[in-house]
């Protein structure tokens, strides 16, 4: 394993698989929680799914200080929305703004992302945000260096109106396929539900992740399985 | 109501002993002289109309709006000095349209970083009309700080649809806003307020709303005291599209199913007077 120094000093990239699915009710945000600095994991269980208000949350991909930034600009500019307003802020505000931050900015950031939230007037809404600032309202989008992976299993599994199991199975089931195939995304699988009743996470260990082609189960150490009263001391 | 507040009055920046800043009072006087202005939210939308008082005979019929578009979903009727109320309703405009749509510029990031006193838009979505209203008297307000600036002299009545429901707001020239089922500003206001508080506006459409503010500006005009006046009407309901539209009899836009909105009002609220002279 040939680390150069330099490698652990690259800038921090969410390598990152993030997914929004909408349901009959609300949306589901999953994401991976791989952190990298070049080959090196900086993070193996971060959280990629942000909250901007009560309703609308982000994942982020891409380089992890700019989405970290940008993130931080609009939950900001929604506070003072929402104090104006008196009332929560749509989604569709609030992936405007991010928007608007990536596009006039986008020389300077490298960042994909995906918001996704409820609100009285619309319901569940999601909208990608890619690299240059499009905004798109999708029943459903992928984002990060592993959605490359899922784009053929979206469009045979992604159906409409489906209920919040259906989709939370869904996305962890995506996630995890995209882990097995992407070096840059790994770790744990971690989903925000958020609907009329507001915003729930959950939380997917890997050892809990179903296992795919060519995926070895994880192998419990000599060292546990031999657990013998006093072993011999080993001798150099 | 009225009292002279002798060296007090001076200057908007300063209190009477009985708490009262009377440059503020008399601008509200400005507005009480001017032709009345009336609106009522239906169940379906609001409809505002104006008495325009005709100061010479060559004034040509349509001119001198009083009834304003600012925004899509939104309009509103100016009582008191026009000069003072076309700046209400420019900064309106203005504010509207920078909420929803992003001004460009080069230095686009630093606009939505400094907020000087207009608020630089990005929203995204129409104003809601809440918040154009609490802007308008924010601005209107902030006219009775300084010894520099002069309260504005027009009260305005902004009536609105948006995603929340029609809505009517009136605001004076102190900065006060409220929102209201009806209300009304200028010479026959008392009157006004009157016929307005006998109508059922829950249950009226905006089609039986034009009739009945119409019937009620013919109502309040003084015939004595000033001759000529000129109906000024418009309406955002359900069948406008939720869009606001003045006047209602241009061609252009042409109601369905009636000819003519404006005439037929005109027609039922001249009937109704005679009605009542009859008597």
């Amino acid at each position: 394993m040939d680390v150069s120094s330099g490698d652990l000093n690259a800038p921090h990239s969410m390598g990152t698989t993030i997914i929004g699915v909408t349901y009959d009710g609300g949306v589901v945000l999953g994401a991976d929680s791989r952190t990298s600095t070049g080959m090196y994991v900086a993070n193996r269980a971060s959280d990629k799914i942000t909250q901007l208000t009560d309703n609308v949350y982000i994942c982020r991909s891409g380089s992890a200080a700019d989405s970290q930034i940008v993130s931080d600009y609009v939950r900001y500019y929604l506070h003072q929305h929402t104090i104006q307003l008196g009332q929560p802020s749509t989604v569709k505000v609030a992936a405007n703004l991010v928007r608007l931050i990536s596009y006039n900015n986008k020389n300077m950031l490298q960042t994909g992302l995906i918001v996704g939230g409820w609100d009285k007037y619309e319901g569940g809404k999601i909208y990608g945000i890619p690299l240059g600032g499009t905004i798109l309202e999708l029943p459903f989008t992928i984002g990060g260096s592993g959605s490359s992976y899922l784009y053929g299993f979206f469009d045979q599994a992604w159906k409409e109106g489906m209920t919040q199991e259906e989709a939370e199975q869904l996305v962890v089931k995506a996630v995890s396929l995209a882990i097995a195939r992407d070096g840059a995304s790994g770790g744990v699988v971690r989903t925000v539900t958020i609907n009329k009743d507001g915003a729930s996470r959950k939380f997917y260990p890997g050892d809990t992740l179903p296992l795919w082609h060519e995926e070895l189960a994880p192998q419990d150490s000599l060292l546990d399985i031999l657990s013998s009263a006093s072993p011999e001391p080993m001798i150099c | 109501m009225s009292s002279i507040g002798t060296g007090y009055d001076l200057s908007v920046t300063t209190f009477s002993p009985d708490g009262r800043v009377f440059q503020i009072e008399y601008a509200a006087k400005a507005v009480d002289n001017s032709g009345t202005v009336v609106a009522i939210k239906c169940k379906d939308g609001v409809v505002m109309g104006v008495e325009k008082l005709i100061a010479s005979k060559m004034m040509l019929p349509g001119s001198n709006r009083r009834i304003h578009s600012v925004h899509r979903h939104s309009g509103m009727g100016v009582a008191g000095l026009a000069a003072d109320g076309r700046q209400i309703v420019a900064r309106a405009k203005s504010e509207a349209t920078n909420y929803e749509k992003f001004v460009f510029s080069l230095v686009g990031f630093l606009c939505l970083y400094f907020t000087s006193s207009v608020k630089l838009g990005v929203y995204g979505e129409p104003i809601p009309v809440k918040e154009l209203a609490e802007r308008v008297a924010s601005y209107v307000h902030l006219c009775t700080l300084y010894w520099w600036l002069r309260p504005f002299g027009c009260g305005v009545i902004l009536g609105g649809y948006d995603r929340d429901g029609p809505q009517l707001y009136m605001v004076e020239p102190s900065g006060i806003s409220y929102r209201y089922f009806g209300a009304a500003i200028g010479k026959g206001r008392q009157a006004a307020k009157t016929e307005i508080e006998k109508l059922k506006l829950s249950e009226m459409t905006c089609r039986q709303g034009v009739i009945e503010v119409a019937k009620i500006i013919y109502g309040v005009h003084d015939e004595a005291k000033d001759k000529a006046f000129e109906l000024e009407m418009s309406w955002v309901c359900d069948e406008s599209n939720r869009q606001h539209q003045k006047p209602l009899n241009v061609p252009t836009i042409r109601v369905p199913g009636s000819d003519d909105v404006l005439e037929e009002a005109k027609t039922a609220a001249k009937a109704a007077l005679e009605e009542m002279d009859a008597d």
